[in-house]
């Protein structure tokens, strides 16, 4: 770990001039992703831009069309214990407390969340080759260790997966992401924030250089009457997901109306069909039309040899949490695991 | 009134629990002594080769960095192998760090970059530029079973035997079976992963003299070492490790951060600490990769007839390590027919340590699987199974058992755990999306003998004293040495002080094999009974003694004094002795020199059963142990809260095993891809459910003085071969490869 310099920034203005102004700097939220991977040298900045004090990257406030802003540097913790967070987006919560630890989960910010990298092996050990990390280098993990990796959106060059189970509930819920950089303010939908590694692996998301996450705000509805994550994992705690999905339905008159599902743990970003969306609606909630939704879901998916389990075993998860969703009540608990 | 305290068999807490849990204990990387340097290990990124270059150019200007040494610039080291062999060297050639240019695995250490501060040490260390020349290499164990050979002979297989030679005919056998099983196993790398890492803080005393915290199982197996290969005479190395932050293993040999800090304290003339990161203790040994075979018939009254057992297990290109893999299945259950085999293939790793339970928790999962096979084709149920195959003798050696109640942890164990209730046919039992399954295993450990030595002492101030250079890597031993001692002077574990971990206290084995409370238990209650002796002779010598003319049978000691045996009113004060003492301490030392002629005469084990409960949701491919029951034999239970500790503590460890960890080799790069503890999935909270623990009384006078077993890692034999059979039993499918994952159900 190297020498470096660390600012706070006032205000948001602030932060985004020194952004611009000091050269290999980063922001600092949590920490809890940019540390880690700086003692693991794999990254090396020169200033850190503390943005603590920017006390409205902090909060969590009521929207005008009846939606929810979540402040960038509101606590991944206090995010998922909000009373509007578990009242309105139990979906959210849950999501948010099947990921890391709880000492995580109280360092962690919301923008960080988003912002965190892949998991994969390779990625992480800075001696090796690595298309994401260091471009053109390769990419061991296609002929190597791939159990964690993508089956689905991956390219030649990259087959990471992104880690997060906070962001596959944000996509379910079409959330919106507001950045500010120095040319202005933008908004980006959820599904256009991640973006597959395509040629440029190195590029995990479509944040221009120097903007800032100020929020994530989500849109009224919450799907709170039926809704199910389901996380699927090498342990019932603390492991990133090899599978999860989050599922969010709209009902009347025992039909499909809205039908929201986003999949975690199988691609460079969350993944979301809209014909298979479309397919559900107007159609009764059970297995047969879930398993088809299922199968539009992961068309074009593609194992590698330790991850090949991933595509049945997602079909099977996105039937079941449709299931789950009918029966929240009953079926959702702290962990996300498969319920009985 | 006699056994008034009786410490042995009393549930005691840790003596060192408040110095744990509030951070007081300090650990070998935790002496600040004055003007400390910190070196950090640079470890090699190339799995085979040579170094070609080493520029050391922008290390050395950074500021701080004090020194950078490597095999250019090392201190003149000997050439023999011997000198570099510890207590627990296996056949072969030890590695020697720094000894040259040579690269023989995988993130191999390279050279110390030593600086003011430990950050500026790592810093520097990530600075250093290092060229190869790199070679072909081979680290997977299934692509080269073809290189597989019998292991060297050496002391490691006097401890470790291997297998006994084939019995009767096991192809006819096999051949004429009513009912036969055949199945191939795999398990793939483990690493101990213990919180504290290895660390080494070397004291400088001057002229050839050093003080060594060290993060070791055996406080004198680091002084030989250090000894022997730095030059030094024993009496000048003082190596300390009074705490030691669990080990499971890693610290039965000495390892390479203590070699590199006492060559940097020796070479700089300063004190100097080395402590390895996360990432650095998967580099040195690990739980060997093993496949095995494993074929078993039985005829149609279920008894196993035929016996064929066969491990191959990965070792380094230098050492040949074994472990006891295919011996367990026959002292079991007395099939006539066996064929066991057990062979190594090295490859380019470094070399594999015994990790808890070695052996016994690999090779058990075949022959647990097998017998359960067995079982359910011949429609009899598991337990009774095991029954009808319970084994009155050791046959494997024609040997009586010293003592054996695994009847009665079957007994009480299935009791406890409702065995009853097991619907026979698999896939019958269901909870909601879940099917559930039952299963068993029996579980053995052996009892090693071994001698040791200890130093019992009484002072003037009446003070108790027991000495031993032994330690506790956490699970207790500190507390239950304590309970032996006091219990020999009817006083309390208060009462009594136990100085241990030590190098300059009386010779202990290395700490491990679950032998150290049976082995320097019975040494430390050897030198109280010498010391008893002594201190009675001189109170019988007192002017005036009621005891001048009474035999041993005739007193006891309590509470600091001498009673005649059948009146309370007479005594003698023990500190009165010193009326007529010249010193102010009475002091003996003893050993425990077990007796190799009549331990010859039986095959000595601890024994176990396990019974599980699992629930599995097929369609997702999830496991959960949902309750589990181990019942264990292992002899007189010194203290039970502890020792139910350390069966719960090998409990875990089989959920782990079979559901939970293993360490990723990528065969293309020869490299571990996941060490850390994010991914290397030990078991959390939330895996862990109903466990509970059952100790047999067993009685034992041909072990050890104490007639203790030891439960260190019997507690994990049974536990996972028990849980893959309960998948079977829930699910129909054999689990062959530990540990099971979702790819393994839901394919
Ligand atoms: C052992 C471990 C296990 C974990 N398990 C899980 C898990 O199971 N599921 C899961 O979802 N997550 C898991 N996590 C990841 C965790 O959720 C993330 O580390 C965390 O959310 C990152 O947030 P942070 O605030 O600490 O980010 P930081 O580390 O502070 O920042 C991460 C990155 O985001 C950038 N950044 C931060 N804020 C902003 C902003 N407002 N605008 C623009 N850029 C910004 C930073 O510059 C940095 O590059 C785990 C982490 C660890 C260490």
């Amino acid at each position: 770990m190297n020498n470096f310099n660390y600012l706070r920034a006032d205000d948001t203005e602030h932060a985004v001039a020194l952004i611009g102004k000091e050269t290999n700097s980063r922001f600092l939220a949590g920490g809890t992703n940019l540390i880690d991977r700086w003692k693991y040298n794999l990254t090396h900045p020169d200033t850190l831009i503390d943005l603590a004090n920017i006390e409205e990257l902090h909060q969590i406030t009521e929207t005008e069309n009846g939606g929810l802003r979540l402040g960038a540097m509101a606590g991944n913790a206090d995010t998922a214990y909000h009373p509007l967070v578990k009242k309105r987006y139990p979906l959210l919560k849950n999501t948010i407390l099947a990921g890391a630890s709880a000492q995580i989960r109280n360092a962690a910010t919301n923008g960080g969340n988003l912002m965190q990298r892949t998991r994969c092996y390779y990625y992480y050990d800075h001696e090796s080759p690595c298309n994401k990390r260091n471009p053109g280098s390769g990419c061991p993990a296609t002929e190597g260790h791939n159990r964690l990796h993508a089956v689905i959106g991956h390219s030649e060059n990259c087959i990471a997966t992104h880690p997060s189970d906070m962001c596959i509930a944000l996509a379910a819920l079409d959330a919106v992401v507001q950045v500010t950089g120095a040319e202005g303010n933008r908004s980006i939908p959820f599904t256009e924030f991640h973006r597959l590694p395509g040629n440029n692996p190195s590029k995990d998301n479509t944040l221009r250089p120097g903007e800032l996450i100020t929020s994530i705000d989500l849109p009224a509805e919450g799907f709170a009457e039926n809704y199910s994550y389901l996380k699927l994992r090498d342990r019932n705690s603390y492991a990133f997901a090899l599978v999860s999905v989050a599922t969010g339905l709209r009902l009347k008159d025992s039909k499909i109306e809205k039908a929201n599902i986003a999949v975690g743990g199988i691609a460079h970003k969350p993944w979301r069909v809209q014909e298979a969306e479309d397919f559900l609606k107007n159609k009764r909630p059970d297995r047969d039309n879930f398993a088809q939704a299922a199968e539009i879901i992961m068309d074009g998916a593609e194992g590698f040899e330790h991850n090949a389990f991933k595509i049945p075993l997602t079909k099977r998860a996105i039937i079941r949490n449709g299931m789950m969703a009918l029966n929240p009540q009953e079926t959702q608990r702290p962990g996300a695991g498969p319920s009985r | 009134m006699k056994n008034k305290n009786g410490e042995i068999g009393k549930a005691k807490s840790r003596l060192t629990a408040l110095e744990k849990v509030t951070g007081s204990a300090k650990y070998a990387a935790e002496y600040n002594v004055p003007d400390l340097l910190y070196g950090y290990i640079v470890n090699s990124s190339v799995t085979k080769g040579k170094i070609t270059a080493l520029d050391e150019t922008a290390v050395r200007g950074i500021p701080g960095v004090v020194d950078v040494l490597s095999h250019n610039n090392r201190p003149s080291l000997p050439w023999f192998d011997v000198m570099y062999s510890d207590m627990d060297a296996p056949p072969g050639s030890p590695f020697k760090p720094f000894y040259d240019n040579e690269i023989k695995y995988d993130r191999q250490p390279i050279a110390l970059v030593v600086a003011d501060s430990f950050e500026t040490a790592r810093y520097a260390a990530a600075q250093l530029k290092v060229t190869y020349e790199t070679e072909d290499f081979d680290v997977d164990l299934r692509k080269n079973l073809d290189d597989a050979r019998d292991p060297s002979k050496g002391l490691a297989t006097l401890i470790k035997p291997l297998p006994p030679s084939p019995k009767g005919d096991f192809a006819k056998a096999y051949g004429e079976a009513a009912a036969t099983y055949d199945g191939d196993f795999r398990h793939g790398t483990e690493h101990h992963n213990p919180m504290e890492m290895h660390a080494t803080t070397t004291v400088y005393e001057g002229e050839g003299k050093l003080t060594i915290y060290d993060k070791t199982q055996g406080t004198n197996n680091s002084q030989i070492y250090v000894s022997n290969v730095f030059g030094l005479s024993y009496s000048d190395v003082r190596v300390l490790a009074p705490y030691v932050g669990g080990s499971f293993g890693s610290g039965l040999r000495p390892q390479y951060q203590l070699f590199v800090c006492v060559m940097a304290a020796l070479h700089l003339k300063r004190n100097v600490r080395v402590s390895l990161d996360r990432k650095q203790m998967y580099t040195f040994g690990h739980r060997p990769q093993t496949v095995m075979k494993a074929r078993f018939g039985a005829d149609a009254a279920g008894k196993v007839t035929a016996m064929h057992h066969k491990a191959v297990a990965e070792t380094s290109r230098f050492e040949d390590y074994n472990e006891v893999v295919v011996n367990w299945g026959n002292i079991l259950y007395p099939a006539q027919n066996t064929l066991l085999e057990y062979q190594l293939v090295p490859l380019d790793t470094y070399t594999p340590i015994d990790m808890r339970a070695p052996g016994g928790s690999t090779g058990m999962h075949a022959v647990e699987t097998a017998m359960d096979a067995l079982a359910y084709d011949l429609k009899i149920d598991p337990l009774e199974f095991r029954l009808r195959n319970y084994a009155e003798r050791d046959v494997s050696e024609d040997k009586p058992f010293s003592s054996k109640e695994l009847r009665e942890c079957y007994r009480q164990g299935a009791e406890k755990f409702g065995w009853a209730e097991r619907k026979p046919e698999p896939r019958s039992m269901k909870r909601g999306n879940r099917l559930v399954g039952y299963g068993m295993s029996s579980g053995i450990w052996d009892v090693i003998a071994l001698p040791a030595r200890a130093e019992a002492i009484f002072t003037k101030a009446g003070k108790f004293i027991v000495k031993s250079a032994v330690n506790d890597s956490g699970q207790g031993s500190y507390t239950v040495m304590t309970q032996i001692a006091a219990e020999q002077f009817g006083i309390s574990t208060e009462e009594m002080t136990f100085e241990y971990g030590d190098s300059e206290h009386p010779l202990s084995p290395i700490q491990g094999g679950s032998y150290t409370t049976g082995v320097v238990g019975s040494a430390v209650k050897a030198a109280c009974k010498v010391l008893k002796e002594e201190l009675f002779k001189k109170a019988k010598r007192l002017k005036n003694s009621p005891f001048a003319d009474s035999e041993e049978d005739a007193i006891y000691f309590r509470d600091g004094k001498i009673y005649a045996a059948d009146d309370d009113t007479v005594f003698v004060n023990l500190t009165d002795i010193f009326q007529n003492e010249k010193e102010d301490k009475i002091s003996v030392t003893k050993s425990n020199v077990p007796n190799p002629l009549k331990l010859k005469q039986y095959t000595r084990a601890a024994h176990s059963a396990a019974f599980v409960e699992v629930e599995v949701d097929e369609q997702l491919g999830t496991v959960n142990v949902t309750r589990a029951v181990t019942a264990v034999a292992a002899g007189n239970i010194i203290n039970p809260k502890t020792a139910r500790s350390q069966i719960l503590g090998g409990m875990v460890w089989g959920i782990s095993k079979a559901l939970r960890e293993e360490t990723l080799t990528d065969f293309k790069t020869g490299r571990y891809v996941n060490p850390n503890l994010a991914e290397y999935h030990l078991p959390v909270h939330a895996d862990i459910h109903d466990l509970d623990v059952i100790f047999v009384e067993e009685k034992d006078e041909i072990i050890n003085e104490l007639g203790a077993k030891g439960v260190g890692e019997i507690g994990l034999v049974s536990m996972a071969p028990a849980i893959a059979n309960a998948i079977f039993h829930a699910t129909g499918r054999r689990m062959t490869e530990f540990p099971i994952h979702f790819e393994d159900l839901v394919l």
